[in-house]
């Protein structure tokens, strides 16, 4: 059924993503494409993978951009920056995705609030993905049906993993702990916690999706005296005695 | 975003169609139309022969199409599903109306039921298919009042356009039928310059830094792509025309659209027999062709909002 659930759901699980930490090495999307391609959305097909026109589906995508210097009266305020920036789907807890789906594939879980696609149900018309603000969902070439991050419900949930391997592999992989994933319905949660502490936010909140990942903002850099004068100028160290001294008089002459 | 041929197709030739079934019901509730079986038959061969090329290119979109049938299971929330089951729900008094039109050639009593019931399913499906763009608040190109009224007067012009060339074809010549055609030609490309002046000064919502939530705006710019080469979404919502070219088309459109038809009704007004009868089917192809070239930019000239993520803007 692709209305969304009647109750919003009890727990909202979903991904907390730093923008501080993240040193852009895409770990994450390689490890999300490799157990995806095997789990739930299985395969992620590639067309003309070891051609010059190499395309694919993938769930996760990471971007960078620029932030320029923002230069006030008093010299700069906050200096010029890259920030990568992953990009997947935000589990919308008002996911247009879900209600323009004709088919039923598309739905929001209502245990947890993950959105998935049913394979066997999607017809592949692609008005999904014009819904999505976010760019989330891809149109598999090969297998004709719509992708998206499952948030690896099939390893979140399997018990026969250990405990801390229950998280996305996105997660898991990422080495700079850029990555969270907790209950964002929690407030005491570790990322509800974290969300409050550093001013999490959602993408693009002028579309009313209401997007359950939160994005947390780079941190300001210390800017010191940067951009104001000269460096400060070396002080000539003190004079040496005894035989070093002599040496150095004999060799400056 | 990308211009579908097959959803352009769709739109136009089922709209033309769906026109077509409309005013062929109300004419045919009020018995206003020629005592002639062959009239009756070439209108009905015309609107389904439309109605179906259109449907078969829309199937032409879906990756499944074996499993168009779950299509009408989700009508609570979807349009897209609202719209199949309205072309199938349509059928069934448009099947009705066709089959007793044949019979009785002239329909009265209970049996005007079914083509007035025909022509409400019309206005049923053309409503869903705008709808469909009309409700994507990421397009702001189409989430516009004016798309509805646009879908519903462009099916009515070019409906008229065809059962006129019928109308003319079969020797009957009523002058208030071009002026209709007319009126609703200025009534359609008028809502669509209107439509194009809204859209030429969109000032758009979103930017890279409410995408991103990153710096003010203008302070954050792209800085490189996540991959060399390009994929789903880059090319289904990054095809972009330029304004030149977009221009050039606009003019193409509303020459095709609206000039050569308006021309035809005209010469139809003024000339019975065969001028009359040969302006009458030109108007009505280039009508539809016009159309044909205002869908295409209808997807060509909207820009979703993804994009903010690819390149600055």
């Amino acid at each position: 059924m692709t209305s969304l659930p009647a109750t919003p759901p009890a727990r909202k699980l979903g991904l907390v993503i730093d923008l501080d930490t993240c040193v852009g090495c895409h770990a994450c999307a390689v490890s999300c494409k490799e157990w995806n391609t095997g789990g739930y959305p299985a395969p992620l097909t590639d067309q003309d993978p070891y051609g010059a026109g190499v395309t694919g589906t993938w769930l996760n995508r990471i971007h960078s951009y620029e932030l320029e210097a923002e230069i006030g009266p008093a010299g700069v305020e906050e200096v010029g920056r890259t920030i990568y920036f992953p990009r997947s789907c935000l589990h919308c807890d008002n996911a247009p995705c879900v209600t323009v789906c004709p088919t039923g594939a598309s739905f929001k879980r209502e245990e947890d609030g993950i959105v998935l696609v049913d394979e066997d149900k999607c017809f592949g018309c692609g008005l999904c993905a014009w819904a999505c603000p976010y760019g989330a969902r891809e149109l598999d070439q090969g297998s004709g049906t719509m992708k998206k991050c499952t948030l690896c419900v099939d390893r979140i949930t399997d018990q026969s993993l250990e405990e801390a391997a229950r998280v996305p592999a996105c997660v898991q992989a990422c080495p700079a702990s850029a990555r969270h994933f907790g209950d964002l319905a929690d407030p005491d949660s570790e990322v509800s916690r974290l969300v409050a502490a550093r001013g999490g936010y959602d993408l693009m909140p002028e579309m009313d999706c209401a997007p359950t990942n939160k994005y947390l903002p780079p941190r300001p850099r210390r800017t010191g005296n940067r951009g104001q004068g000269e460096a400060p100028r070396l002080e000539p160290l003190a004079e040496a005695g005894g035989f070093l001294g002599w040496l150095d008089r004999v060799l400056a002459d | 975003m990308h211009p579908a041929l097959s959803v352009v197709i769709f739109t136009s030739f089922a709209g033309a169609g769906y026109g077509m079934l409309f005013l062929l019901g109300l004419l045919a509730a009020a018995q206003h139309h020629p005592a002639d079986l062959r009239f009756n038959l070439a209108c009905l061969v015309l609107t389904f022969l439309l109605m179906v090329v259109g449907l078969l290119a829309s199937t032409r979109h879906l990756k499944h199409p074996e499993r168009a049938w779950r299509a009408f299971s989700q009508w609570r929330s979807s349009w897209l599903s609202r719209e199949a089951v309205a072309v199938m729900l349509t059928f069934v008094p448009a099947g009705v109306f066709a089959l007793a039109w044949l019979v009785f050639v002239r329909l009265d009593g209970v049996w005007t039921l079914f083509p007035l019931l025909s022509a409400l399913g019309a206005v049923a499906v053309v409503v869903c298919t705008a709808q469909i763009y009309a409700s994507l608040r990421t397009i702001p190109e189409w989430h516009q009042p004016l798309v509805l009224p646009l879908y519903l007067a462009f099916a009515l012009a070019t409906g008229t356009l065809w059962v006129n060339a019928v109308t003319w074809s079969f020797g009957v010549t009523a002058p208030f039928a071009p002026v209709f055609a007319l009126i609703t030609l200025v009534l359609a490309w008028g809502l669509k310059l209107l439509y194009w002046r809204r859209i030429d000064g969109l000032k758009p919502a979103s930017s890279t830094a409410s995408a991103t939530g990153l710096g003010r705006p203008g302070g954050v710019r792209t800085f490189d792509p996540p991959h060399a080469g390009t994929n789903y979404v880059m090319t289904e919502m990054g095809f972009q025309i330029g304004r030149r070219h977009a221009s050039k088309l606009r003019r193409i459109a509303l020459g095709l659209g609206f000039l050569l038809p308006a021309l035809g009704c005209l010469v139809m007004i003024l000339a019975a027999g065969p001028l009359g009868i040969l302006a009458g089917w030109l108007a009505a192809a280039a009508g539809l062709a016009g159309v044909v070239v205002e869908r295409w930019l209808f997807f060509a000239e909207a820009r979703h909002v993804v994009m903010n993520y690819y390149r600055s803007q």
